[in-house]
């Protein structure tokens, strides 16, 4: 007796050859735009595990972002007494935010409205070169979703073995795998929404205060609420997010041209696909034996050979299936590679490939993102370390006095950036006044020394009194604070109201 | 009931319904809609259990953690309470002139003055201090009663003209309303009034008016119109002027007499709070 192996009985996951040694994989685009309607409930996608160049790298590059994500909040900095020795703490009690040697107060918010400036040039520019690189590598999407998958892999083996389970009736051991993944999962997402809170807070007392209970009910919640979102957009979720709730592939789509570095599958080498035997020859037919390998990999669940896709995060994985099935076809590797669509219509026309990297779109973002970061580089290194604001009384405008002449009211905010205390001196200029006074410290002639404490702000209040003859000609002021020692000075013009009619 | 009729493109059930060819979908709700649309009336059952919720005739549902507004109220107003009491015992026991020097006292002083002069004093004097026509200025350096931090506690405390028995109390005369001078004689006083203060006069109504001014006004106003404190009489030399320095604004006054009312805060403001306050106006630029 013999059994024939027809396609309906062979191992669900595996179709009929697709050349010698190089099974078919049943694999659906589920996300190709050909099968997704508009309303459709998730089609569950079960990458196969790629091996090869790209998977390594994204093994390593989740090993990196996941190192610096966790390890960020522990690493120390000093800088001395009375600061926080967190190297990077967003420390919103106190309203500053540290970085390494970089501190920077609420009025200088601008630094991070730079960064993300820089961060979508950068985004830009990598994007007309590489493609999504950042999606593919980087975003953080990405990189749990893969280390979901990866535990998924884990507990319930690759590709054909997670499809059987979840068809599978429900037993012992299959409720076994699944609540041990789902734990696993759920361990990973508390753990990235514990980490999340270190950063706003200093990372060893949180951690004690969050193990014993301690801690504020918004840590908890913080924890809780980011645990949740990984979790949902790492565990089940997954591609959804990119395809449907990330702007960024919508608005990638107008920063990319055809001269950008993408995942490509050659149709100008792959085509005419199809099946291949033993022994047939390869003239008149192209190097795509349709085996489905690439699908069967994608995280997204499309088809790289439908071309340029928005679902596409440009990860590679393709490549290395295809790699991998070549080799063993004997045919040269990079049927799909990183390639242009410019050089696949070349190689159509019978032209020879170009890499045109220096193209007017690349020149444009290099040359924003080399401005923003000189200018930012030059802001940062010259910023001062004090520095003064005036805000001049509007009720009432201005106090007239019994003989005449007129006072104006200033509240000054001294603030002193430095890590130590600092004895200012604040000057008055610019005005011929009667007099210069500063409630509780007396008189302003021509200057008084005040004590800032370190990374401080001391509010004081000036009044400027001018004698009725000297109104006419008084509209203005300037105050000046400075730092003798090390010679820093700044200057802040303020008006002058000499009252009605003056 | 009527028959189910399920549209071949989508398979859902159509409502039955039909205008114009056209059929409404029966689309069942989206199941996470409805998800949360049964988890709210849970959370609604557990709210009536936990918190207060029904209300009866007389009383109502306390709940389980019998919560209520009123007592978180009251224990953050005390909590509070606890927490400013060093200083506001320190506030009470600092001498006025002891509370400048201290820069930590003075800028509770400040703070706690500031917040009962936008309660208190705002609708008479202004949210900066700077007074109305009647109301005066007290950021300026003219003060009816006296500038000194002694004095403005003083002043607050028993008020001006108020229902204190200690009220600080002076009126001045209507002349003209109440016939104690002939309507010409108040002329020429308006004359001699604005001539006290430097301003272009009529001579001769001014000479006219010499002796009707040390008859009539001096005992307040000073032989020299400079005013006196005691009774808060204003100082008629100078350029502030609390009902007007236009003729008919000083005729008025004349005239009528007008005499504004502050009341006594002592009894209604703690001793602290007017401590504080008078902290808080005496650094408003025109302390003594």
């Amino acid at each position: 007796m013999h059994t024939v192996i027809s396609r309906d009985k062979r191992p669900a996951g595996v179709g009929p050859m697709a050349a010698e040694g190089v099974d078919r994989s049943d694999a659906q685009a589920t996300n190709s735009a050909a099968n997704r309607k508009l309303y459709k409930s998730r089609v569950p996608i079960y990458p196969k595990e790629a091996q090869g160049q790209y998977r390594s790298f994204k093994w390593a590059m989740m090993a990196i972002t996941l190192t610096i994500y966790y390890l960020t909040p522990w690493l120390r900095w000093n800088r001395g007494a009375g600061a926080p020795n967190q190297a990077v703490l967003v420390d919103l009690a106190h309203e500053r935010f540290y970085f390494f040697f970089i501190e920077i107060w609420p009025q200088e918010v601008y630094y991070i409205t730079g960064l993300l400036i820089l961060s979508a040039v950068a985004l830009f520019l990598v994007n007309a070169l590489f493609g999504r690189l950042w999606c593919g590598y980087s975003c953080p999407q990405t990189v749990w979703t893969d280390l979901f998958i990866w535990v998924e892999t884990r507990i319930e083996g690759d590709r054909n073995a997670r499809a059987r389970l979840a068809a599978a009736p429900w037993t012992v051991s299959k409720l076994a795998k699944r609540v041990s993944k789902h734990s696993i999962w759920l361990l990973f997402a508390v753990a990235t929404g514990g980490a999340w809170v270190f950063y706003y807070n200093d990372a060893p007392t949180l951690l004690h205060q969050l193990l014993t209970g301690t801690a504020s009910y918004s840590n908890y919640f913080a924890v809780a609420g980011l645990a949740f979102t990984t979790y949902a957009f790492g565990g089940l979720m997954r591609e959804q997010v990119c395809t449907y709730m990330c702007p960024w592939p919508r608005i990638q789509a107008a920063m990319t041209d055809s001269e950008a570095l993408c995942v490509t599958y050659r149709r100008d080498r792959g085509e005419p696909r199809g099946a291949h035997k033993k022994g047939d020859s390869w003239e008149g037919r192209g190097s795509c034996i349709d085996c489905n390998q690439c699908v069967a990999v994608c995280p997204m669940g499309i088809n790289i050979r439908d071309g340029a896709q928005l679902e596409c995060i440009n990860c590679g994985l393709c490549i290395d299936a295809c790699d991998d099935v070549m080799g063993k076809i004997g045919q040269p590797k990079r049927l799909i590679a990183y390639d242009t669509e410019a050089n696949v219509l070349r190689r159509l026309h019978g032209e020879a490939p170009r890499y045109r990297f220096v193209r007017p779109r690349t020149i444009l973002y290099a040359g924003v993102l080399a401005g923003v970061s000189a200018v930012m580089l030059l802001t940062l290194t010259t910023r001062h370390t004090l520095d003064l604001d005036v805000m001049r009384d509007r009720n009432p405008d201005y106090v007239q006095l019994a003989d005449g002449a007129v006072r104006n009211a200033y509240t000054l905010k001294l603030m002193n950036r430095h890590g130590q205390a600092r004895t200012l001196r604040l000057e008055v200029s610019g005005i011929k006044a009667r007099q210069v006074r500063l409630i509780g410290d007396g008189e302003i002639k021509p200057s008084v020394r005040l004590r800032v404490d370190a990374d401080k702000v001391r509010t004081v209040r000036v009044l400027v009194t001018v004698a009725p003859q000297d109104l006419a000609a008084s509209h203005g002021l300037t105050f000046a604070l400075a730092d003798d020692a090390i010679g820093e000075k700044r200057g802040v013009d303020a008006i002058f109201v000499p009252g009605a009619g003056k | 009931m009527s028959r189910k009729e399920i549209d071949q493109v989508t398979g859902t059930e159509t409502t039955g319904h039909e205008w114009d060819g056209i059929k409404e979908l029966d689309t069942p709700m989206p199941r996470w809609w409805l998800g949360i649309f049964w988890a709210t009336i849970i959370w609604a059952i557990g709210y009536w259990v936990v918190y207060p919720a029904w209300p009866g005739i007389t009383s109502y549902t306390h709940g389980i953690l019998d919560h209520s507004q009123r007592d978180e109220v009251t224990a953050n107003v005390a909590s509070l309470k606890a927490a400013r009491a060093g200083r506001e015992t320190a506030l009470a026991k600092a001498s006025l002139t002891d509370i400048q020097k201290n820069p930590d006292l003075l800028q509770f002083a400040m703070a706690e003055g500031k917040t009962a002069f936008g309660d208190n004093c705002v609708p008479c004097h202004g949210a900066g201090g700077q007074g109305a026509h009647g109301y005066p200025n007290l950021n300026d350096d003219v003060w009816l009663w006296g500038g000194k931090l002694s004095d403005i506690e003083h002043t607050i405390t028993v008020g001006v003209r108020s229902t204190s028995p200690q009220t600080r109390e002076s009126q001045m005369p209507a002349f003209g309303r109440d016939a104690i001078l002939k309507p010409a004689q108040v002329d020429d006083l308006v004359e001699y009034v604005a001539h006290l203060s430097g301003r272009p006069a009529d001579g001769r109504a001014v000479r006219r008016a010499t002796q009707l001014f040390a008859d009539n006004c001096a005992t307040c106003h000073g032989a020299e119109g400079k005013g006196n404190r005691a009774v808060g009489a204003p100082n008629l030399t100078d350029n502030e002027w609390e009902y007007g320095s236009a003729r008919d604004d000083i005729h008025d006054q004349i005239w009528n007499g007008h005499g504004g009312v502050m009341p006594t805060w002592g009894g209604r403001l703690s001793p602290e709070e007017i401590k504080a306050l008078a902290v808080y106006v005496h650094n408003l630029g025109g302390g003594e």
